[in-house]
Protein backbone atom coordinates (compact mmCIF):
# COMPACT_ATOMS: atom_id res chain seq x y z
CA UNK A 1 0.00 0.00 0.00
CA UNK A 2 1.55 3.41 -1.18
CA UNK A 3 1.24 5.59 1.44
CA UNK A 4 3.32 8.90 0.82
CA UNK A 5 4.80 10.60 -2.31
CA UNK A 6 8.34 11.85 -0.41
CA UNK A 7 10.55 12.96 -3.72
CA UNK A 8 9.09 14.87 -6.73
CA UNK A 9 11.05 16.64 -9.23
CA UNK A 10 10.93 19.93 -11.45
CA UNK A 11 13.29 20.10 -14.32
CA UNK A 12 15.33 23.48 -14.52
CA UNK A 13 17.66 25.35 -16.78
CA UNK A 14 20.06 26.63 -13.90
CA UNK A 15 20.36 25.19 -10.37
CA UNK A 16 21.80 28.18 -8.62
CA UNK A 17 19.31 30.34 -9.86
CA UNK A 18 16.51 27.74 -9.19
CA UNK A 19 18.27 27.79 -5.56
CA UNK A 20 17.80 31.47 -5.21
CA UNK A 21 13.97 31.29 -6.84
CA UNK A 22 12.61 28.33 -4.34
CA UNK A 23 14.51 29.45 -1.22
CA UNK A 24 14.73 33.53 -1.05
CA UNK A 25 11.75 33.71 -3.11
CA UNK A 26 9.46 31.48 -2.25
CA UNK A 27 10.63 30.25 1.03
CA UNK A 28 11.37 26.55 0.71
CA UNK A 29 14.26 25.01 2.92
CA UNK A 30 16.95 23.46 1.83
CA UNK A 31 16.76 19.35 2.45
CA UNK A 32 19.73 18.00 0.56
CA UNK A 33 22.72 19.93 -1.05
CA UNK A 34 24.96 17.20 -2.48
CA UNK A 35 28.77 17.98 -4.87
CA UNK A 36 28.04 14.98 -7.01
CA UNK A 37 30.88 15.74 -9.16
CA UNK A 38 32.35 18.96 -11.70
CA UNK A 39 28.69 20.57 -12.37
CA UNK A 40 26.74 17.55 -10.77
CA UNK A 41 24.71 18.33 -7.37
CA UNK A 42 21.79 17.01 -6.22
CA UNK A 43 19.40 19.58 -4.64
CA UNK A 44 15.95 19.10 -2.58
CA UNK A 45 13.85 21.82 -1.12
CA UNK A 46 10.70 21.63 1.13
CA UNK A 47 7.74 23.70 1.29
CA UNK A 48 8.19 25.25 4.78
CA UNK A 49 5.19 23.43 6.23
CA UNK A 50 5.98 19.53 4.32
CA UNK A 51 9.42 18.84 5.96
CA UNK A 52 8.72 14.55 4.34
CA UNK A 53 8.63 16.12 0.88
CA UNK A 54 11.35 16.56 -0.90
CA UNK A 55 11.24 18.67 -3.98
CA UNK A 56 14.54 17.73 -6.44
CA UNK A 57 15.99 21.09 -8.68
CA UNK A 58 16.78 18.44 -11.82
CA UNK A 59 19.17 20.07 -13.89
CA UNK A 60 18.31 19.41 -17.21
CA UNK A 61 21.61 18.43 -18.75
CA UNK A 62 23.53 16.19 -21.20
CA UNK A 63 24.54 12.94 -19.41
CA UNK A 64 22.59 9.28 -19.06
CA UNK A 65 19.18 10.82 -17.99
CA UNK A 66 19.20 13.28 -21.12
CA UNK A 67 20.74 12.53 -24.46
CA UNK A 68 21.78 15.54 -26.04
CA UNK A 69 18.96 15.88 -28.30
CA UNK A 70 16.80 15.70 -25.94
CA UNK A 71 18.55 17.83 -23.13
CA UNK A 72 18.00 20.54 -25.77
CA UNK A 73 14.41 19.78 -26.58
CA UNK A 74 13.78 19.76 -22.74
CA UNK A 75 15.04 22.94 -22.37
CA UNK A 76 13.00 24.53 -25.15
CA UNK A 77 10.09 23.44 -23.71
CA UNK A 78 10.55 24.51 -19.87
CA UNK A 79 11.63 27.86 -21.11
CA UNK A 80 8.45 27.97 -23.51
CA UNK A 81 6.20 27.47 -20.41
CA UNK A 82 5.15 23.60 -21.45
CA UNK A 83 4.87 21.86 -18.26
CA UNK A 84 3.02 22.90 -15.15
CA UNK A 85 4.54 20.98 -12.23
CA UNK A 86 1.65 20.87 -9.61
CA UNK A 87 -0.26 23.34 -7.11
CA UNK A 88 1.09 25.06 -3.87
CA UNK A 89 -1.55 26.00 -1.15
CA UNK A 90 -1.23 29.34 0.83
CA UNK A 91 -3.79 30.44 3.83
CA UNK A 92 -4.60 33.84 2.18
CA UNK A 93 -3.70 34.02 -1.56
CA UNK A 94 -4.07 37.73 -1.71
CA UNK A 95 -1.21 38.65 0.60
CA UNK A 96 0.99 35.23 -0.69
CA UNK A 97 0.60 37.02 -4.45
CA UNK A 98 1.66 41.01 -3.23
CA UNK A 99 4.28 39.40 -1.43
CA UNK A 100 5.50 37.18 -4.28
CA UNK A 101 5.26 39.63 -6.30
CA UNK A 102 7.35 42.34 -4.18
CA UNK A 103 9.41 39.83 -4.75
CA UNK A 104 9.68 39.42 -8.32
CA UNK A 105 7.66 36.69 -8.69
CA UNK A 106 5.96 36.45 -12.61
CA UNK A 107 2.44 35.86 -12.35
CA UNK A 108 0.49 34.84 -15.60
CA UNK A 109 -2.69 34.87 -13.46
CA UNK A 110 -3.80 37.12 -10.34
CA UNK A 111 -5.96 35.43 -7.24
CA UNK A 112 -8.90 34.24 -9.15
CA UNK A 113 -12.18 33.24 -7.21
CA UNK A 114 -12.76 29.39 -8.92
CA UNK A 115 -15.39 26.87 -8.22
CA UNK A 116 -12.95 25.04 -5.78
CA UNK A 117 -11.36 28.10 -4.38
CA UNK A 118 -9.00 31.11 -5.43
CA UNK A 119 -6.57 30.74 -7.08
CA UNK A 120 -3.58 32.11 -9.01
CA UNK A 121 -1.17 31.12 -11.75
CA UNK A 122 2.78 31.90 -11.64
CA UNK A 123 6.18 30.89 -13.33
CA UNK A 124 9.45 29.86 -11.97
CA UNK A 125 13.04 31.28 -13.14
CA UNK A 126 12.52 28.22 -16.04
CA UNK A 127 9.70 28.86 -17.09
CA UNK A 128 7.52 26.59 -15.18
CA UNK A 129 4.29 27.07 -14.28
CA UNK A 130 2.85 26.28 -11.07
CA UNK A 131 -0.95 27.28 -9.31
CA UNK A 132 -1.37 28.98 -5.92
CA UNK A 133 -4.36 28.07 -4.06
CA UNK A 134 -5.66 29.00 -1.22
CA UNK A 135 -9.30 26.63 -0.08
CA UNK A 136 -12.76 28.01 0.67
CA UNK B 1 -15.71 56.56 8.58
CA UNK B 2 -12.48 54.52 7.85
CA UNK B 3 -9.60 57.12 6.87
CA UNK B 4 -8.41 54.94 4.89
CA UNK B 5 -9.69 51.91 2.00
CA UNK B 6 -9.17 48.56 3.45
CA UNK B 7 -7.11 47.38 0.54
CA UNK B 8 -4.99 49.75 1.23
CA UNK B 9 -4.24 48.97 4.62
CA UNK B 10 -4.01 45.42 3.32
CA UNK B 11 -1.21 45.97 1.11
CA UNK B 12 0.48 47.62 4.15
CA UNK B 13 0.64 44.97 6.29
CA UNK B 14 1.98 42.58 3.82
CA UNK B 15 4.25 45.62 3.50
CA UNK B 16 5.32 45.02 6.96
CA UNK B 17 5.31 41.57 6.95
CA UNK B 18 8.33 41.83 4.15
CA UNK B 19 9.86 44.79 6.01
CA UNK B 20 10.09 41.66 9.37
CA UNK B 21 11.48 39.09 6.89
CA UNK B 22 14.34 41.63 5.46
CA UNK B 23 14.93 43.37 8.83
CA UNK B 24 14.54 40.64 11.82
CA UNK B 25 18.20 41.25 12.78
CA UNK B 26 17.56 44.70 13.75
CA UNK B 27 16.17 46.31 17.09
CA UNK B 28 12.40 45.99 14.86
CA UNK B 29 10.22 48.49 16.76
CA UNK B 30 6.90 46.92 15.58
CA UNK B 31 4.70 49.98 17.40
CA UNK B 32 6.37 52.07 14.83
CA UNK B 33 5.81 50.27 11.65
CA UNK B 34 1.82 50.36 12.75
CA UNK B 35 2.32 54.14 13.22
CA UNK B 36 4.46 54.18 9.57
CA UNK B 37 1.47 52.70 8.86
CA UNK B 38 -1.10 55.17 9.95
CA UNK B 39 -3.10 52.79 11.39
CA UNK B 40 -3.61 51.55 15.19
CA UNK B 41 -1.28 49.59 16.65
CA UNK B 42 -4.28 47.17 17.89
CA UNK B 43 -6.38 47.48 14.77
CA UNK B 44 -2.93 46.42 12.77
CA UNK B 45 -1.73 43.51 15.06
CA UNK B 46 -5.18 42.44 14.40
CA UNK B 47 -5.31 42.42 10.68
CA UNK B 48 -1.84 40.73 10.82
CA UNK B 49 -3.14 37.75 12.51
CA UNK B 50 -6.39 37.15 10.39
CA UNK B 51 -3.02 37.08 7.55
CA UNK B 52 -0.69 35.22 9.39
CA UNK B 53 -1.97 33.73 11.80
CA UNK B 54 0.33 34.78 14.65
CA UNK B 55 0.44 38.60 15.61
CA UNK B 56 3.74 40.67 14.40
CA UNK B 57 5.41 39.76 17.41
CA UNK B 58 5.00 36.44 17.35
CA UNK B 59 5.93 36.55 13.73
CA UNK B 60 9.01 38.41 14.27
CA UNK B 61 10.08 35.18 16.60
CA UNK B 62 9.49 32.61 14.59
CA UNK B 63 11.78 34.78 11.42
CA UNK B 64 14.18 35.26 14.24
CA UNK B 65 14.20 31.43 15.02
CA UNK B 66 14.04 29.69 11.93
CA UNK B 67 17.34 32.52 10.68
CA UNK B 68 19.22 31.29 13.37
CA UNK B 69 18.49 27.45 12.20
CA UNK B 70 20.53 28.50 9.31
CA UNK B 71 22.91 29.80 10.96
CA UNK B 72 23.78 27.55 12.78
CA UNK B 73 23.76 24.86 9.97
CA UNK B 74 26.50 26.96 8.27
CA UNK B 75 28.49 26.28 11.36
CA UNK B 76 28.72 30.02 13.25
CA UNK B 77 28.71 30.22 16.84
CA UNK B 78 25.81 30.02 18.85
CA UNK B 79 26.62 33.54 20.52
CA UNK B 80 26.88 35.23 17.28
CA UNK B 81 23.49 33.50 15.68
CA UNK B 82 22.36 34.80 18.72
CA UNK B 83 22.81 39.03 18.14
CA UNK B 84 23.21 38.39 14.34
CA UNK B 85 18.98 37.20 14.13
CA UNK B 86 18.46 40.15 16.88
CA UNK B 87 18.28 38.77 20.38
CA UNK B 88 19.79 41.11 23.23
CA UNK B 89 20.56 37.75 25.46
CA UNK B 90 21.90 34.46 25.31
CA UNK B 91 19.87 33.04 27.53
CA UNK B 92 16.62 34.30 26.19
CA UNK B 93 17.59 32.57 22.66
CA UNK B 94 18.96 29.37 23.93
CA UNK B 95 15.40 29.34 26.17
CA UNK B 96 12.94 30.23 23.62
CA UNK B 97 15.43 28.23 20.82
CA UNK B 98 14.93 24.86 22.93
CA UNK B 99 11.17 25.59 23.58
CA UNK B 100 10.59 26.51 19.86
CA UNK B 101 12.65 22.97 18.80
CA UNK B 102 13.08 20.71 21.77
CA UNK B 103 16.48 21.12 21.15
CA UNK B 104 19.58 23.80 22.27
CA UNK B 105 20.92 25.73 19.73
CA UNK B 106 24.27 23.75 19.68
CA UNK B 107 22.39 20.43 20.15
CA UNK B 108 20.85 21.54 16.71
CA UNK B 109 23.72 22.66 15.22
CA UNK B 110 25.42 19.39 15.95
CA UNK B 111 22.74 17.34 14.59
CA UNK B 112 22.28 19.30 11.08
CA UNK B 113 26.39 19.52 10.94
CA UNK B 114 26.43 15.89 11.24
CA UNK B 115 23.97 15.72 8.44
CA UNK B 116 25.99 18.02 6.25
CA UNK B 117 28.98 15.76 6.56
CA UNK B 118 27.23 12.59 6.08
CA UNK B 119 25.52 13.69 3.21
CA UNK B 120 29.05 15.08 1.85
CA UNK B 121 30.96 11.04 2.72
CA UNK B 122 27.94 8.85 1.53
CA UNK B 123 25.76 11.24 -1.17
CA UNK B 124 24.30 8.33 -2.72
CA UNK B 125 22.41 7.20 0.89
CA UNK B 126 20.63 10.08 0.57
CA UNK B 127 19.75 10.28 -3.12
CA UNK B 128 17.00 7.60 -4.38
CA UNK B 129 18.72 4.85 -6.60
CA UNK B 130 16.92 5.21 -9.79
CA UNK B 131 17.63 8.74 -10.10
CA UNK B 132 21.29 7.99 -8.92
CA UNK B 133 21.95 5.42 -11.47
CA UNK B 134 20.11 7.17 -14.13
CA UNK B 135 22.21 10.48 -13.47
CA UNK B 136 25.08 7.85 -13.67
CA UNK B 137 26.16 8.47 -9.87
CA UNK B 138 26.33 4.94 -9.15
CA UNK B 139 28.78 3.34 -11.23
CA UNK B 140 31.17 5.72 -9.67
Amino acid sequence: MITKMNHVSIFVLDQESAFDFYVNKLGFKVNTDAEMGPGKRWLTVNPPDQPDLEITLMLIDDGMMFDKDSSAKMRELVKAGTFGFGVFQCDDLKATYEELKAKGVEFSKPPTEEFYGYEALFKDDSGNWFSLGQKK
Amino acid sequence: MELYPRQYLYLRTVRAKLFIDENFGSNIDLDKIADEACFSKFHFARLFRSIYGSTPHQYLTHVRIERSKEYLADGQTVAFVCYKVGFDSLSSFTGLFKRRTGLTPRQYQVDRLNFKEAVAAKPLHHIPGCFAEKKGWKSK
